[in-house]
This record gives structure tokens, C-alpha cells and sequence, in this order.
């Protein structure tokens, strides 16, 4: 909307400046000053201190340092973290672009079979129907690696003191579309207040897995109820189990650690009494039904066109039992370990300059140069 | 009737005229409270913002990658990608919105077409930025392969502050008086030496404010940029428009949505930074609009 | 005796006064085409929006999206796809945060315009173009981990307030709009003409009935448009709503009850990966389509408004 300006300036305006000099000085400087001071703040920041972090396990074989090229990760929410840590303390001893998105389980295999990603993480198996959809697309060497286990945690508000424990079938109840309405309606003696139920999407392997699991595993023909609070960020459904004392949601055991003190676990009675979600009981199998492999995918073509990918997934196995527990999740056995390890050696040549003759690779299309052992 | 002097005529106002007043009086109060109000919201959020990021701002704050851990978490990636993004978003729309502008105002024949193209404009200014997100979605990432680029980001952020920038400057254009165009046409100048000779220098200075507040409104942009698929965990320097990316707006949204108060301090001192440049930029705006402005 | 020129020579001389060099036709040439860069931005959103809602509605019926009252999207295999949740959540967005922004907006235009001192209002004026460069992540920040916990649960108890609700993000809405429907109704004020407010004055009224018997009513289309622009930016806001008020659709108004905006549900697609062709990537469309015809209506009707407002005072 334009207001009509006055163009009768006073002669010899030009020549002068319009703004109140001194005013205007001030102002300037007022403003470089706040902006100098911000980083002066630096001085007393708090920033870079506190606990860094174990250790990566770097193996000194792999000329990590003279790796090139990008890496591309995305799926599972629920892997995010890890992925998300192995990229962190990857991107310290090399200089590949590692990005990584968490477009939800489902999301990222997707992508993975479009060819748009090199790694896709899961927190389920991939599906015979994926499977086929990617050979659709001429991908059909699919390579799988577990790298940790999760004790997928069903979370309730702090000042729930009631469902600390429940049954599988208890837990059926609540999730089932059509299912329990108030806590009443699952125990007599629990309170008669509705419950407020959060719960991951379509997209996300831990709804897929909890789905198999506790839906259908205790009923095949009950579906998954949809009248709660859906959201494929792990981060809003802690919240808001976190704010709301009725409130019940599941997720991925990094996302409860990661909340601390905001929700409560439950401990699921699965015939053996009330297991709770710990490392231990994860590590030894006593939390069932809800402890579950996670994974990721790649394709035996891209580990031997990009080596930097390659590398990547050689420094992630090697830091399996390292990385996950520190981001939440349970670290496998340490002879599925080295099973997972195993995996990649015949290809570990074209990284670390061996050639034992014993792998014949494709053409090699990479972007730098070939690399030299160290 | 005759005046006589002998009481003295009182002229304070009284009975209905008294209340009306002070009814007046009490209302200037009440508006510039009300007026303060909102200034008062946003001064208290800026103290609470500083309050919390004032001990996570620093250099290695700026420098350091995201990460899992608060304590480490930096803005290093989302700076250069914003950087990154705004360079080629300017490149790309201001020259563009600029010379749109100028055959708007110079040289279109006022005909059906003109009045399409400014109406179009005047709608799509309006036009909210998550659709410009989407759309950019379908045509840069999906259909002509882009994927989530930086280039793509700044098309798409190119698209969403054109219609301003050209209005701006449409506005910037009209304010030059016809008097110097004429003296150019007269002195037997073509219209385009005019436009460029004594046009679009008189204007510049308007130009210039619209398109650093139209740089400002992209630089904070987080809806268009998401929905274009900038949102991963980046841990390196981007160094190729066909890089993805993140900016500092989206690593803000990203420290704002996880649980716990880990990162409040981190979201704090990037809105400190945010703040500190669009409010730069703003005043840079405003400032060059007063010092050099000729009409 | 001045030559006429005819015919061929006549428009060989006009083509000469105006393109003296050959490049600068071309020059000319360019700058139509950038003009028609605006057009093709039209439709290309037109086409990109309008073309995958097509495809929605070969797999959901016109009848459920219009008339159904459930939009449930995320789980199958029951999904539902009426749009009405979706539009008010929106609309409860836009109701509370109006109820706040209009009468701080207008006070706070009226003040300006008719009280400051004009050293004051040379003060405020660009304090307050300034704040409306806020970037809305900033408000959506402060909603959610301010106005909840800090406002809202003190105050109204902690039973009665969910962590996701409507009102933390109307708050911070009207925070945001504040400065735009300020500014723009100041405009609308100051340019009615002065002779309305002397005769006023002149004939006795306070400087109270000038401003609200007066101004108000001689700029009152300006205001409206002003207003219509505050709640077509309020209508196409995402962050703050996508971050606070939820992602539950939800057909209420209740200002308290966590709800889904249209524009939160496209955000909530965008973050995860919708892959072509599926129900998902197209209900995106179809929530933009709607959006889009919703602010494109609130434009038309500002400028309209706009424009009869220019009529009357020239």
C-alpha cells in the first residue's frame, strides 16, 4: 500500500545527509558492540566441556584419511542415533560427507530402492516385499548387517504409579483399535480416567514392529488403533507421554534414555514376571516380546563402487560394541559381532590396498583416485 | 446580549465535557499500554533467550559440527549451508525479480497482460511458504532431479521471495518523479539509457532495502526448506551446490523438538545468531533507505 | 518546416527513438522474460498442486474429503480423509490468535497514529517493522518451551493444559502478526486526510472520538484489509503451529485441546519420506490445494478492499 510521499524536499537537500548523524552513530555502534560482545561470550562459555565420549575403535589398516566422496543414509528413526554417532565420530577421522535422515523405516528403503541412498537404516527386517520391489528396480544384492538391539520401551508419565507392569495382553488391550478406553477398563482396580495414547506411524519400523508383535501376535486380526496421538518423531510422542499423567506411548529404548527422568518404562510380565527394559535383560533375552534387531541395508554394488561407503560400514562394524550402548541401545554378543564383521572382509581389500586375489571386484568408478595403504 | 465584567468566566470544561476529556486523557495511557505490550513480550523473549544461550555461544559453538551430545552440538554445518543457500538464492532471484520489476514499471504497454502480471504477483506474494515448499518438492527435487540440494533450496527460496522483491522494487520504481524521465527523453535519450542511467540509480536505493528484507525473510526460512527434504544430520562442510544441506533456522527447529532441556541452551544460542544477522540485515535495510534516499 | 514522415519511415523513427542500439531490444527482450517468470511460478504451483490432488480423489471420494469429519492418515489400514479437522484446527489458530493480535494491533496503530509524539512514532514505527522480521522457528521455540510450561500451566493448572495446545501457539501467533496488522492499519490511518480530523477537533470532540468516531470509520477498509492480511499469514504459518500445537486432528475450537493445522499435516508429510504415487504424497496435495484456495480468497478479498479504499480518496 503506498502512502503518497511529499516530493518538495527543501533546496539543497541533496547535499545533505537526511538522518540525524549522531543518533544514527550511536545506533551503529550500539548494535556492533551487542554483536562483538556475543562472541566475546566465548570467553565464558560453557560450550565443548562435559563429558566427550568413549573412544571410537579406528582400525589402523584403513587409510580413512584419504577417503573421498559422500555417503548417504536415511530410514528408521529409531537407528537415527546410531547411524547419527557412527557419522559423528566418522566424520573425525575422514573427510567423506556423511549425511543421515530418519524418513521413518519404511521411508528409507524406499529411497534405498530408488537407488537415492547408499545405506538404509531399519528397525525392522526388510520385507519379502520390499525385497521384490528392489528387484524391480535391478537391485538384487541386498546385504543386511544387525548392529544392535533395542528394547523397544513402552513408556508412561512419571506420576502413572499403576501400569508399572503389564501383560502383553494388557498392552493389546490399550494399542488394539477398538480397545480399552479408560485404565478401568484393563484392571478394576485402576483408575477410571481415559487414557491418552501415543503411538508412531505407518512409516516407522518400530510401529511395524510393535504391530507384529503386540497387535497381531496376541490377536492375527485386530489392527493397531488410530484414535490416539500419531507422529513419526520419536521426540513428540516422549513429550507427550512426558506431559500428560494418562498418557502411554512406545518407542525405541535410545528415545526413553535420552528423556530420563520426564517418562517411566514399563515392565512387560511375558510369563516370567515383570521385566523391565534394561540392558541386561535385553542383552540376555529376558525381555520379550519387545526386544528386536536393528539394521542396516546396503547393496554389494555400492560397497564396491564407493569405497568411502565401504569404509563407513567397516568403521561402524567395528565400533558395534561401542557406539550403540552409548547412544541407548543394547550391544549384540560379541560372537554376533564378529559375525556381522565377517560380513564385509572380502571386500576390505579394495581399502586397505591387500589384494589376495581371492575377490575379483567390478569396474572401479571411483571419484579420487585409487588409495594408498598407510 | 452585553458582556459585563463582573464574574470572571471560568473556561474549565465541566459536566459531560469534563468526563468526555478525561475519558481522552485516560485512553492515551491505555493505548500505549496496550502498544507496549507486545514490544514488552518480544524484549522479555530476547532476555530469556540470551539468558539461556549466553553460556553456549562461542567460536567452537560456530565451529563445531552437530552432535549427539549438547555439550558439542555447533552450528558449523547449518552457517555454511544457509551461506551456501542465500549466495545462489540472491543470484538467482534478485537480478530477476529487479528486471521484472523494471518492465513492469518501464516498458510494459498497459494492456491486459501487464495488469495480469502485476495481479499474478500480487497473489503470489500472499502465497504461503510451505506451498513454494511442496512445489519445489514436485519440480526441483522430484522432476528435474535436483534432489535435496542446495540448489534446489535456493530455487525454491528464489521462487518464494520473487513476488516480494518485485513488488518492493515496483514501489522503489514509481517513487523516482516522472520529471527526470522526461528531461532524459527529452535530451534524446532512448528509454532504455533513461531506465538505466537515471531510472534504476534514483531507484536503487528502494531497491536495495526491499531485497536485503526480501534476503532477510529467506534466511530465516524453515517450512520450504524441510519440505524440500533439508533436514538430516549433516557433519560436513558443503563445498558443491548439489551438496545437501541444512541452515540455521532448520538446526534450531532440530534442537527445539528433542525431549528433555539438553538442547535448550544450544537452540538459545542459535537463535542468538539468527537473530543477531536478520536483525543486522534489517537495520542495514533501514539504514541505507534513510542515508541515500533521494525522492 | 518540420518533415512528416509517413508509413514506413514514420515507424522506422519511432523503432529509433526507442531502441537506438539493437541490444537493447534484446535487453528488452530479457526483461519480458523474467516477467513471464512470474506466470510460469503461478503455474507451476497450479499445475504441481492441482495435479496430484487429481490423483487423491481417484483414490478417496469428494464426498469423504469434503463432508467427513475424521482425517486420519498415519495408520492402516482404516485411514480416513476428511478434510473438516484439518480446516479447524486452523480456524482455532486463527480465532484465538486474532482475539489477541486485533485489539493490541489496532491499539497500538491508533496510538501511533493518533497520540505519539511523532518523535515517539519515529521510534516505534521501526521497532515494529523490525519485529515483524522475527523468524517464526524463533516463536515456535518460545512456544513450546515457554508459553506451556511457564505461562499457560501455572496459570490454568496442569490437568487442564495439554503439552501440545492450540493457545501456546495462538499466543505466539499473535505475537508474530501483532506488528503486521500494526503497521499496516497505521498506514490506513495516516492516510486519511487531515481535513477530517481539524473539522473534527474544530467542533469540539477529544482526541478519543477523533480517533474512534473518525479515523477508525474513514479507514476502515484499511483496517479490514489489514486484518484479512494478518489472518492469510496466520493461515499459511507452519512452524509454529507444527511444533506446538500438535499433531492430532482434531474437529474443535476449544483453544485448550491439542490439534492439527492443515499446514502441520503437511509439514508432518514432508518430514517423513512419502513416496510417490502413494495416498500419502498425494494428501499433501490435496491439504496444499485447500490451503492454497483458502489464501488465495483472503488476498483477492484484501485487495479488493485495497483497492476500493485507493477509489475514494483520489
Amino acid at each position: 500500500m503506498t502512502r503518497a510521499k511529499p516530493h518538495h524536499l527543501p533546496r539543497g537537500a541533496h547535499l545533505r545527509s537526511p538522518i540525524h548523524g549522531r543518533r544514527t552513530r550511536v545506533v551503529i555502534l550500539g548494535f556492533l558492540a551487542s554483536a562483538v560482545s556475543l562472541l566475546a561470550a566465548g570467553c565464558g562459555s560453557a560450550f565443548g566441556t562435559g563429558q566427550p565420549g568413549p573412544e571410537s575403535i579406528v582400525d589402523p589398516n584403513i587409510a580413512y584419511e584419504s577417503a573421498r566422496g559422500s555417503v548417504r543414509i536415511d530410514g528408521s528413526s529409531t537407528v537415527f542415533p546410531i547411524s547419527e554417532a557412527v557419522a559423528e565420530e566418522f566424520s573425525k577421522v575422514s573427510r567423506v560427507r556423511v549425511n543421515v535422515g530418519f524418513s521413518g523405516t519404511g521411508g528409507g528403503i524406499e529411497k534405498f530402492c530408488r537407488g537415492d541412498i547408499d545405506i538404509s537404516n531399519a528397525s525392522r527386517p526388510i520385507k519379502p516385499g520390499e525385497l521384490e520391489r528392489c528387484a524391480d528396480h535391478g537391485i538384487n544384492d541386498v546385504m543386511e548387517f544387525q548392529v544392535a538391539i533395542d528394547a523397544l520401551t513402552v513408556v508412561i508419565n512419571p506420576e502413572n504409579s499403576w501400569a508399572a507392569c503389564m501383560t502383553p495382553d494388557e498392552l493389546h488391550e490399550i494399542f488394539r483399535d477398538g480397545g480399552a478406553r479408560t485404565w478401568r477398563d484393563i484392571r478394576p482396580e485402576w483408575p477410571a480416567d481415559s487414557i491418552t495414547v501415543y503411538y508412531p506411524g505407518a512409516d516407522s519400523g518400530t510401529f511395524d514392529y510393535f504391530n507384529e508383535a503386540i497387535i497381531h501376535g496376541v490377536d492375527k486380526e485386530a489392527d493397531h488403533r488410530s484414535d490416539g496421538t500419531g507422529s513419526e518423531d520419536d521426540n513428540i510422542l516422549a513429550r507427550g507421554v512426558a506431559s500428560d499423567r494418562n498418557a502411554i506411548g512406545y518407542f525405541g529404548i535410545a528415545y526413553f534414555s535420552e528423556a530420563g527422568s520426564t517418562i517411566r518404562a514399563v515392565e512387560v510380565d511375558d510369563g516370567e514376571g515383570c521385566i523391565a527394559p534394561t540392558y541386561e535383560n535385553a542383552y540376555s533375552g529376558r525381555y520379550t516380546p519387545l526386544s528386536r534387531p536393528l539394521f542396516i541395508y546396503t547393496r554389494e554394488h555400492i560397497i564396491t563402487e564407493k569405497p568411502q561407503v565401504l569404509a563407513f560400514i567397516k568403521f561402524y562394524l567395528d565400533n558395534l560394541g561401542v557406539l550403540p550402548a552409548d547412544v541407548g541401545y543394547v550391544t549384540m554378543p560379541e560372537a554376533d559381532i564378529e559375525e556381522q564383521q565377517h560380513i564385509v572382509e572380502p571386500f576390505l581389500h579394495t581399502i586397505t590396498g591387500d589384494d589376495d586375489g581371492s575377490y575379483r571386484p567390478g569396474p572401479w568408478q571411483g571419484e579420487e583416485g585409487r588409495w594408498l595403504r598407510r | 446580549m452585553a458582556l459585563t465584567a463582573s464574574e470572571p468566566v471560568s473556561l474549565k470544561a465541566t459536566g459531560a465535557v469534563a468526563r468526555r476529556q478525561a475519558v481522552s486523557r485516560a485512553s492515551r495511557w491505555v493505548l500505549l499500554v496496550a502498544t507496549l505490550l507486545g514490544v514488552s513480550v518480544l524484549v522479555f523473549l530476547a532476555y530469556d533467550t540470551v539468558r539461556n544461550g549466553w553460556n553456549v555461544l562461542s567460536w567452537d559453538f560456530l565451529t563445531s559440527y552437530p552432535s549427539r551430545r549438547a555439550a558439542f552440538a555447533g552450528l558449523r554445518s547449518s552457517v555454511l549451508g544457509t551461506a551456501w543457500v542465500m549466495v545462489f538464492t540472491i543470484v538467482i532471484a534478485i537480478p530477476m525479480a529487479v528486471a521484472t520489476a523494471v518492465y513492469i514499471e518501464e516498458f510494459a504497454p498497459k494492456n491486459w497482460f501487464t495488469r495480469l502480471v502485476r495481479l499474478n504477483i500480487a497473489n503470489l506474494a500472499g502465497v504461503p511458504s510451505i506451498i513454494y515448499g511442496i512445489v519445489g518438492l514436485a519440480v526441483f527435487v522430484r522432476m528435474l532431479g535436483l534432489g535435496p540440494s542446495i540448489l534446489a533450496g535456493a530455487l525454491t527460496l528464489a521462487l518464494m521471495i520473487l513476488p516480494m522483491t518485485v513488488i518492493a522494487s515496483s514501489e522503489a520504481i514509481r517513487q523516482v518523479p516522472p520529471s527526470i524521465r522526461d528531461g532524459s527523453l527529452a535530451l534524446g535519450a532512448t528509454q532504455w539509457q533513461t531506465v538505466w542511467f537515471h531510472v534504476l540509480p534514483g531507484a536503487m536505493p528502494g531497491i536495495m532495502t526491499g531485497t536485503i528484507l526480501s534476503i532477510a525473510r529467506a534466511a530465516g526460512e524453515t517450512a520450504a526448506l524441510i519440505m524440500i527434504g533439508a533436514f538430516a544430520f549433516i557433519a560436513f562442510d558443503n563445498t558443491s551446490p548439489f551438496d545437501d544441506f541444512t541452515t540455521v533456522p532448520i538446526q534450531i527447529y532440530n534442537w527445539t523438538i528433542r525431549p528433555g532441556d539438553a538442547f535448550r541452551g544450544n537452540a538459545s544460542a542459535g537463535i542468538m545468531v539468527l537473530m543477531v544477522a536478520i536483525v543486522g540485515m534489517n537495520l542495514i535495510a533501514v539504514l541505507i533507505r534513510e542515508r541515500f534516499r533521494r525522492y | 518546416m518540420a518533415e512528416t514522415l509517413e508509413g514506413q519511415q514514420l515507424s522506422e523513427a519511432l523503432r529509433k527513438r526507442r531502441f537506438r542500439h539493437p541490444g537493447e531490444q534484446l535487453i528488452v527482450g530479457l526483461l519480458v522474460a523474467c516477467a513471464t517468470v512470474s506466470l510460469l511460478t503461478t503455474a507451476a504451483i497450479v499445475v504441481a498442486l492441482f495435479g496430484e490432488t487429481v490423483a487423491f480423489f481417484r483414490d478417496v471420494s469428494l464426498f469423504e474429503f469434503f463432508f467427513g469429519t475424521k482425517w486420519q492418515a498415519l495408520i492402516p489400514p482404516n485411514e480416513q480423509f476428511g478434510i473438516w479437522p484439518l480446516v479447524a484446527g486452523t480456524a482455532n489458530v486463527v480465532l484465538w490468535s486474532m482475539i489477541f493480535a486485533l485489539p493490541l494491533g489496532l491499539a497500538a496503530a491508533i496510538y501511533l497514529s493518533e497520540y505519539a509524539h511523532p518523535r515517539t512514532r519515529k521510534i516505534l514505527k521501526p521497532i515494529l517493522e523490525a519485529l515483524a522480521g522475527v523468524p517464526t522457528v524463533v516463536y515456535a521455540f518460545f512456544a513450546l518451551t515457554f508459553v506451556t510450561e511457564d505461562v499457560l500451566r501455572p496459570v490454568l493448572g496442569d490437568d487442564r493444559v495439554p503439552f501440545f495446545n492450540s493457545l501456546s501457539a495462538s499466543l505466539m501467533l499473535a505475537v508474530m502478526i501483532l506488528p503486521t496488522i500494526a503497521s499496516v492499519s497505521e498506514d490506513a490511518m495516516a492516510n486519511v486526510p487531515r481535513e477530517l480530523r481539524e473539522g473534527a477537533y474544530g467542533l469540539g470532540a477529544t482526541r478519543l472520538e477523533v480517533a474512534f468516531r473518525v479515523v477508525v470509520p474513514a479507514a476502515l477498509s484499511g483496517i479490514i484489509a489489514a486484518v484479512l492480511l494478518g489472518i492469510s499469514r496466520v493461515v499459511g504459518e507452519t512452524m509454529i503451529v507444527a511444533v506446538a500445537a500438535g499433531s492430532t486432528p482434531n474437529l474443535t475450537l476449544d483453544p485448550l485441546a491439542t490439534i492439527q493445522t492443515m499446514t502441520g499435516y503437511m509439514l508432518q508429510v514432508g518430514l517423513g519420506d512419502a513416496a510417490r504415487g502413494t495416498i500419502n504424497y498425494t494428501s499433501l496435495f490435496a491439504v496444499g490445494s485447500t490451503l492454497f484456495v483458502f489464501t488465495f480468497m483472503l488476498n483477492v478479498a484484501a485487495q479488493l478492499i485495497v483497492g476500493r479504499f485507493r477509489e475514494a480518496y483520489e
